[in-house]
């Protein structure tokens, strides 16, 4: 069969690219041949746009066992355990069908985890909606949010941190960005490299469907008589079968069975076999009559491009295949040796006793397209006047719209729809600076938060970046980690267009710096182009998620005030940067201007004495400022256990509303009992570190001195049921 | 004292509970589904979790399961049997405890601390809330809408076979506090001769300070005692 | 009149609970059941007498709400 132009443009492979390939394979692809170009070198897989830029992220410390590169990252959390972790988008699947794009979000993931070895002891997720108004966001949001609990609840891993945003750059193009985080020792990770010749290939799991083939097999539908039904299907999330998936796994992985896995995540057994391959330097052989498929007649085309979820490949060493069966089959799933390695170097396919494909497996990875995009500085945002009235909005009132905001309004909402303490050892729940996880049995643990900032990035994509990074090390400062590394999630427009590749590569710049400068490097992430509709595309958006190791538990904190009459600090110098900030956006719609600079020095200096006083046990309580300023962080602190806080202003040259709503950075607010205000002033002082005691906790009331005395209980009602509102439920 | 925590596909709590009953001395084993034959123990745990991913109905088909008659045997013998969550579920569809669990009444999984207050302490799941009736739990579910018609509401409370109803933190019993919209606040039950307990609430959750709370452990250190 | 509309998981979509109950029914003994795909039942009765109108609004309401027409398909039932 002769491949059109046509077929070439709907696999969106460009000319260039096909010439590329007949260079590279001496031939014009068949149609299957084709299809898997096009599943491998498309920007998901190849990341043909931002290889050139994800190489400057600084990727090592001497906690990283393995950087990106895996099916996720992994770190040393001493006592011959590693965490493993990983965040990725499912953004597009999201959109079309919220509950099963997010729920199979959640399971692919959970899935580049188990991968290597480890149990999957906790998720996060960052979701992006538009507008609250915008007439899809309703049902977006709830599809969205009970498909990640359907997912994970059915699974058994808690959730145990996330953030949801709302912004009108989202509403065509919602983002879904799923973390998650596995236990595995030191010892017993697995990788996805093939080693040797003539080793089993095991296909595991579910069968093989229609399932989210990508548009390109429309082209194949043609040439069938059977055309309507063989559209793409969006994949269907099975969470009870990867549960079992989990479980087999894991019990195999406890001998030597393995010489490597690897999930079938996007393109299926299409990345899956020619990753594995590849990294191993060797060839690989499929017979796709032995793939278990759930239709009838499927085709080799459907086969190896179907993204069937809850499925995974392994190569096991020679005589290890019997005992493995029986474990599989045990927990009731598919087991199939579909092929063997070789050691041609190719990525061979027969299909009823013929050779239906045949191609280098270095023309599908190493020698894959990397361009180098040309992109523009981004215009950012500079200082205009503000609305002039702004310092005569009462101080109160505007608590209460910030508060009461769809943005930092509190997601109880959203997180009570998923599990946050099965598993045991959920120490720190969602709503918190981070959550926290015991290391089971252990009296150890870590911080994990997930963190983005759309109008930082937008109004300044360099210091945007940065600052995302800095929030994220400060959140897992404020419950008493030690920050170790990220991984991101790049969520982008369209990177043909020079402007949003300028935002991409200022981003990362951006996020480049902070994580050098703070020795928290990047070890796994995902890009995601092409979050544009109509031209319009989403604000830049980096998710990152971050991960810290608390030793001992006992030096833990939690941002909830303790006890009445303790002293409240404020760690950091405020000047009162009021662009970008909640107060302008939400009390005065006010957009314009640049966001808070980030001082590296300052951010790591307040950061590390203010972990040093909370390893001391010298805070009650520690909280970061960030969005909404001193008065919001205040206010969250405040509502867990109904202590309030008297304040005075501090007598400096800053006016009352810039004090109090400013969203300065490497900021935080402890809480100091009288008998270690001595102490804690000495530690800070001998650290060159600027702060402040504004005053005291006391009974529920919030009150600002000569300015406004209210009532936790009023406030916190404005906080509380947004969302209950929002879907018109009673409380 | 011995358990056996049964194991189905898709059961989730089941290393939970194990750790618990362990912490507490109790000797346990974990049972596969498709045994046949339960190991000589004096209590049987049903676990929590999703099995069978909760499809067609919660605790349905694993209530077909191989193991499901021994259990029913060790029940005639008087043995102690402990339904959480799934595994109260799994009762219910096996028909050692009445009524049935629908789905919340707001449609949606539910995840949180609730207060409860203990009915019945006077049975072996539950004698040292004696000291404390008014108790916080983490709940986790979909379907926990304990729903039986007059009658049968009548008859539980009557004869006392309410072990735990939800509650405000000063243990009044009203509508607001009612997370799920179960009938009369019904968190959890005994059977007649109060061998069997199933709840909503997830007692292993709450073993150690540090998780907020040690309200789950006076149910396993009554167990010892029993 | 009486109508009923029975929606299904399209074809190629994958069924996780016909799956189980289908699992479970061979477990039980049924060994020649080939395939069990699970749906949702609904019986509407509507106060319209004309067919043409009734079959255009039972049409409508199964592709705006009954149907998540993404991965389900309906049928209709005219009693």
């Amino acid at each position: 069969m002769k491949i059109s132009t046509e077929i070439i443009n709907k696999h969106g492979i460009s000319s260039e690219e096909y010439k590329k390939i007949i260079h590279l394979i001496g031939r014009e692809p068949n149609l299957l041949e084709l299809g898997i170009f096009s599943a491998m070198w498309n920007e998901h897989c190849s990341y043909k746009s931002s290889k050139k830029y994800l190489k400057t992220l600084p990727t090592k410390n001497v906690k990283v066992i393995q950087g990106p590169g895996e099916n996720a990252g992994v770190i040393d959390i001493e006592d011959n355990d590693a965490l493993v972790f990983k965040i990725e988008s499912h953004n597009h699947p999201s959109f079309i069908e919220p509950y099963q794009g997010a729920a199979t979000g959640v399971g692919g993931i959970l899935r580049d985890v188990f991968t290597m070895g480890a149990r999957p002891i906790a998720t996060l997720n960052s979701i992006h909606f538009g507008d609250t108004s915008h007439p899809k966001t309703k049902n977006l949001l709830s599809g969205v949010v009970s498909g990640i609990g359907g997912y994970g609840n059915c699974i058994g891993v808690p959730t145990i941190g996330g953030e949801v945003k709302f912004n009108s750059s989202y509403n065509e193009n919602i983002l879904v960005n799923a973390m998650a985080v596995g236990l595995a020792k030191k010892n017993k990770i697995f990788y996805s490299k093939a080693e040797g010749i003539n080793k089993s290939v095991i296909y595991v799991g579910s069968k093989t469907g229609r399932d989210g083939i990508h548009g390109a097999s429309m082209a194949s539908a043609e040439f069938d008589d059977n055309a309507e039904e063989k559209k793409p299907t969006v994949q269907v999330g099975d969470p009870f079968t990867e549960k079992l998936l989990l479980e087999a796994c894991l019990e195999l992985m406890k001998d030597d069975s393995i010489i490597s896995i690897q999930d079938m995540g996007a393109a299926g057994l299409t990345s899956s076999s020619i990753e594995m391959a590849s990294k191993g330097n060797i060839g690989i052989e499929i017979n796709l009559n032995k793939v278990p498929c759930r239709e009838k007649n499927m085709t080799p085309y459907e086969m190896m491009l179907s993204e069937s979820q809850e499925r995974m490949l392994l190569i096991l060493n020679s005589g290890k295949e019997k005992n493995a069966e029986k474990i599989f089959s045990k927990w009731g799933l598919d087991f199939s040796v579909i092929g063997k390695t070789t050691n041609t170097k190719n990525l061979v396919l027969i299909f009823d006793k013929k050779e239906v494909a045949n191609l280098p497996l270095n023309s599908l990875s190493k020698d894959a397209p990397v361009y180098d995009r040309k992109w523009k500085k981004s215009i950012n945002s500079k200082k205009i006047d503000p609305p002039k009235d702004f310092y005569n909005k009462d101080l109160y009132e505007s608590l209460k719209i910030v508060l009461s905001s769809a943005n930092n309004s509190e997601k109880n909402w959203i997180w009570e729809q998923y599990d946050q303490t099965v598993m045991g050892d959920s120490i720190q729940l969602p709503g918190g600076d981070s959550g926290v996880i015991r290391i089971h049995g252990k009296n150890k643990g870590v911080a994990l938060t997930v963190d983005s900032s759309t109008h930082y990035c937008l109004a300044n994509p360099i210091v945007g970046g940065k600052q995302v990074v800095c929030e994220s090390w400060r959140n897992l400062i404020a419950v008493g980690s030690t920050p170790i590394a990220i991984t991101n999630c790049l969520n982008f427009g369209n990177p043909e267009k020079e402007k949003i590749m300028g935002q991409f590569v200022e981003t990362i710049d951006g996020i480049t710096q902070a994580c050098t400068y703070l020795d928290y490097p990047v070890v796994s992430g995902n890009v995601s182009f092409y979050n544009e509709t109509k031209n319009k595309s989403i604000s830049p958006t980096p998710t990152i998620g971050g991960v810290g190791l608390i030793k001992n538990l006992n030096n833990m904190v939690t941002k909830n005030f303790k006890e009445i009459g303790n002293h409240i600090l404020i760690i950091g110098k405020t000047s009162g940067h009021l662009y970008q900030s909640e107060f302008f956006r939400e009390v005065l719609d006010f957009k314009e201007g640049p966001p808070p600079e980030i001082n590296l020095f300052n951010e790591k200096n307040n950061g590390l004495t203010v972990l040093n006083l909370i390893s001391k046990q010298l805070v009650n309580s520690v909280h970061d400022i960030s969005s909404g300023g001193i008065l919001v962080a205040l206010s969250e602190m405040c509502f867990p256990s109904k202590i309030g806080a008297k304040i005075t202003l501090p007598k400096i040259n800053i006016k009352l509303h810039e004090y109090l709503f400013g969203e300065d950075q490497s900021r935080y607010i402890a809480e100091v009992k009288e008998e270690n205000i001595e102490k804690v002033s000495r530690i800070l002082n001998d650290n060159s570190i600027y702060f402040e005691n504004i005053g005291k906790t006391q009974e529920k009331y919030m009150e600002v001195k000569n300015e406004f005395k209210a009532s936790l209980d009023e406030i916190e009602k404005l906080y509380k049921y947004w969302f209950h509102n929002y879907f018109g439920e009673s409380i | 004292m011995k358990s056996s925590v049964i194991v189905f596909p898709g059961s989730n709590c089941d290393r939970d509970v194990a750790v618990a009953l362990e912490k507490f001395q109790i000797k346990n084993q974990m049972v596969w589904h498709n045994e046949t034959i339960l190991p000589k123990c004096d209590l049987v745990v049903l676990p929590g979790g999703f099995s069978y991913g909760d499809y067609l109905r919660t605790g349905c088909i694993a209530s077909k399961s191989k193991i499901i008659n021994s259990i029913i045997e060790h029940v005639k013998k008087g043995g102690l049997v402990l339904g959480i969550c799934n595994g109260f579920q799994i009762l219910i569809e096996t028909g050692l405890l009445p009524g049935v669990l629908l789905r919340n009444k707001k449609l949606k999984f539910l995840s949180k601390n609730v207060f409860l207050k203990v009915i019945n302490t006077d049975n072996r799941f539950c004698s040292n809330y004696k000291n404390k009736d008014i108790i916080k739990l983490p709940i986790a579910h979909n379907e926990g809408n304990f729903f039986a018609d007059d009658s049968l509401i009548k008859k539980l409370e009557d004869r006392n076979l309410i072990a735990f109803k939800y509650c405000d933190s000063q243990g009044k019993v009203e509508k607001i506090s009612n997370p799920n919209g179960s009938s009369n606040n019904i968190a959890g039950i005994l059977n007649d001769k109060k061998n069997i307990l199933g709840m909503m609430p997830h007692p292993e959750r709450l073993i150690d300070p540090i998780l907020s709370g040690e309200d789950g452990s006076i149910l396993f250190t009554s167990l010892l005692k029993s | 009149m009486k109508i009923s509309v029975t929606v299904t998981l399209k074809k190629d979509v994958l069924d996780p609970q016909g799956k189980v109950v289908k699992q479970t029914l061979k477990n039980l003994g049924y060994e020649n059941i080939e395939d069990v795909r699970q749906g949702k039942f609904f019986e509407i009765e509507l106060n319209e007498n004309d067919q043409v109108k009734a079959k255009k609004i039972i049409e409508e309401i199964s592709k705006k709400l009954l149907t998540n027409t993404v991965i389900e398909d309906y049928s209709i039932n005219y009693k």
